[in-house]
């Protein structure tokens, strides 16, 4: 069990905490017949387990670890595309760190990288920017990850590279949109949810606007948080409010960093480089309309897919999940981690099966590095 | 790489590719405050701001950086968000041919 004087400010923790229990007891959420939070994003998913959020707040409250790990929701084909792309002699293959062991349906980055491949981990995309101009002979491909925080780093090092006439630079384009898995889920009639934990810096790039639909056409509320403990507790605590006064808005618990619009020049760039696909594929959720960004063709000459010939409209699209991966289930809270049958066993950090034990910000791989050491201490107690 | 880490902009490097030099726990690296450029970019200097895979992204005060930072700790994000930046480091001046790589 995690104790609440672990937190910076023991004693507002404690007055939030109490303030739940109130507002969980007004609303008469039990352990049987709980209120559904779903925290969209991945970082939030992980402070809730470090910091034992879930243990610390009345079993009224059910938490549901949303889609927001960009990581763990890439499609196995398109790890495979990497590889393929990796693999070619003339490839230097620049990606984060988090995506080398995401396994795909022959390798992963990091099994592709030990049999010879030239990948290389960076921490930005100037990173590979650099490695291309310094490298004339050689294609430099980024493999461009992640929700509207990563989207414009990515944008506008395509927007350098075409200010230099880069021509061995390109982007292999996997940059996905928050609302829209969150409009599929509310879509989804086993999904029950009462609320959202919404995610602090993919709004400090979009604003709180995108999420209006949440509130004004499926009724729900959603509170834009921080990701320090207490921030979290605030936020749900303003979600159980809204849900006490049968309210449905768009709070923002963040406003310290998230400005109402977003950030212009962020957006500004993603404008200008990327557009909507008409579907993009997530692990465990299918395909979701306009869910996915691709390069705009007035910057093709910086898009890996065409580059290269791969990715979507080259060859057939669906690659199932690997046996027993329940992954999907788990991601949209009909199972919990512990559920699947391959958890612990067939699937851990080490050695991963499914995508959400690949990422330390994925539900199981959270569950495994802090809900076990709990529930050997709950025990011993 | 999906959390921004706190850094304080220290030396303006490229005033035309809007490039500067920022403090991220003791570690310099240079970022690209394109996002949160101001006409006079002079402004930004001694500033904190939220760095997110080597773009400064929104600037914060002192209180919020401090806050943030003691977070990602927590969370063990900080020390992977540094190890990340040192592979980056590693990977651009490594493998290129003919270069012997340089020692920290």
């Amino acid at each position: 069990m995690r104790y609440v004087e672990e937190f910076r400010d023991p004693v507002a923790a404690k007055a939030v905490l109490t303030a739940i229990e109130a507002v969980v007891e007004e609303i008469g959420a039990t352990a049987e017949d709980p209120v559904h939070i779903m925290e969209i994003c991945g970082g939030h998913t992980h402070a809730i387990f470090r910091y034992g959020l879930d243990r610390l707040t009345p079993k009224g409250i059910e938490f549901i670890h949303g889609p927001g790990c960009p990581v763990c929701v890439l499609p196995m084909s398109r790890i495979d595309e990497c590889v393929e792309i990796a693999e070619r002699p003339e490839v230097i293959f620049c990606t984060f760190g988090d995506a080398m062991r995401v396994p795909g349906t022959r390798k992963s980055l990091l099994q592709a990288k030990a049999d010879g491949a030239d990948i290389r981990m960076v921490y930005s995309p100037l990173d590979a920017l650099e490695i291309a101009r310094r490298n004339a002979e050689r294609e430099v491909v980024f493999f461009g990850l992640g929700f509207e925080t990563t989207t414009p780093s990515t944008a506008l090092s395509i927007q350098q590279a075409a200010r230099e006439s880069l021509s061995n630079f390109s982007v292999f384009c996997n940059h996905i949109t928050v609302p829209p898995p969150i409009k599929a889920l509310l879509d989804d009639p086993h999904m029950v949810l009462d609320g959202f934990v919404g995610p602090g810096h993919v709004s400090m790039v979009i604003g709180t606007h995108p999420y209006d639909f949440i509130a004004e056409t499926y009724g729900k509320p959603i509170v834009v948080a921080g990701f320090e403990p207490l921030d979290l507790l605030q936020s749900v605590l303003m979600v159980l409010r809204q849900i006490r006064d049968g309210r449905a808005e768009v709070e923002n618990q963040y406003a310290r960093v998230v400005p109402e619009h977003g950030n212009p020049a962020s957006l500004a760039a993603i404008e200008d480089v990327y557009e909507p696909r008409p579907t993009f594929e997530w692990r465990g959720l299918g395909e979701i309309d306009a869910s996915g960004l691709r390069i705009r063709a007035t910057y093709a000459a910086f898009d890996a897919e065409e580059k290269f010939a791969v990715g979507y409209g080259a060859g057939p699209r669906i690659v199932p999940e690997p046996e027993g991966c329940a992954c999907g289930q788990v991601m949209t809270g009909r199972i919990k981690p512990t559920g699947c049958p391959q958890y612990g066993t067939g699937c851990t950090p080490e050695m991963p099966l499914g995508a959400l034990m690949v990422s330390s910000e994925g539900a199981c791989a959270a569950y495994y590095q802090y809900g076990a050491t709990d529930d050997t201490l709950e025990a011993a107690e | 790489m999906c959390l921004g880490i706190p850094g304080q902009i220290v030396e303006i490097t490229d005033a035309d590719r809007l490039m500067a030099m920022a403090d991220i726990s003791g570690v310099r690296r240079e970022v690209s405050v394109a996002c949160v450029a101001t006409p006079d970019l002079s402004d930004l200097l001694g500033k904190w701001a939220l760095i997110h895979v080597g773009f400064a992204m929104s600037v914060i005060d002192a209180d919020e950086a401090e806050k943030t930072l003691e977070a990602l700790r927590g969370l063990g994000e900080a020390q992977e968000t540094l190890e990340a930046m040192a592979e980056g480091t590693a990977a651009v001046i490594g493998h290129t041919s003919g270069v012997t790589e340089v020692a920290q």
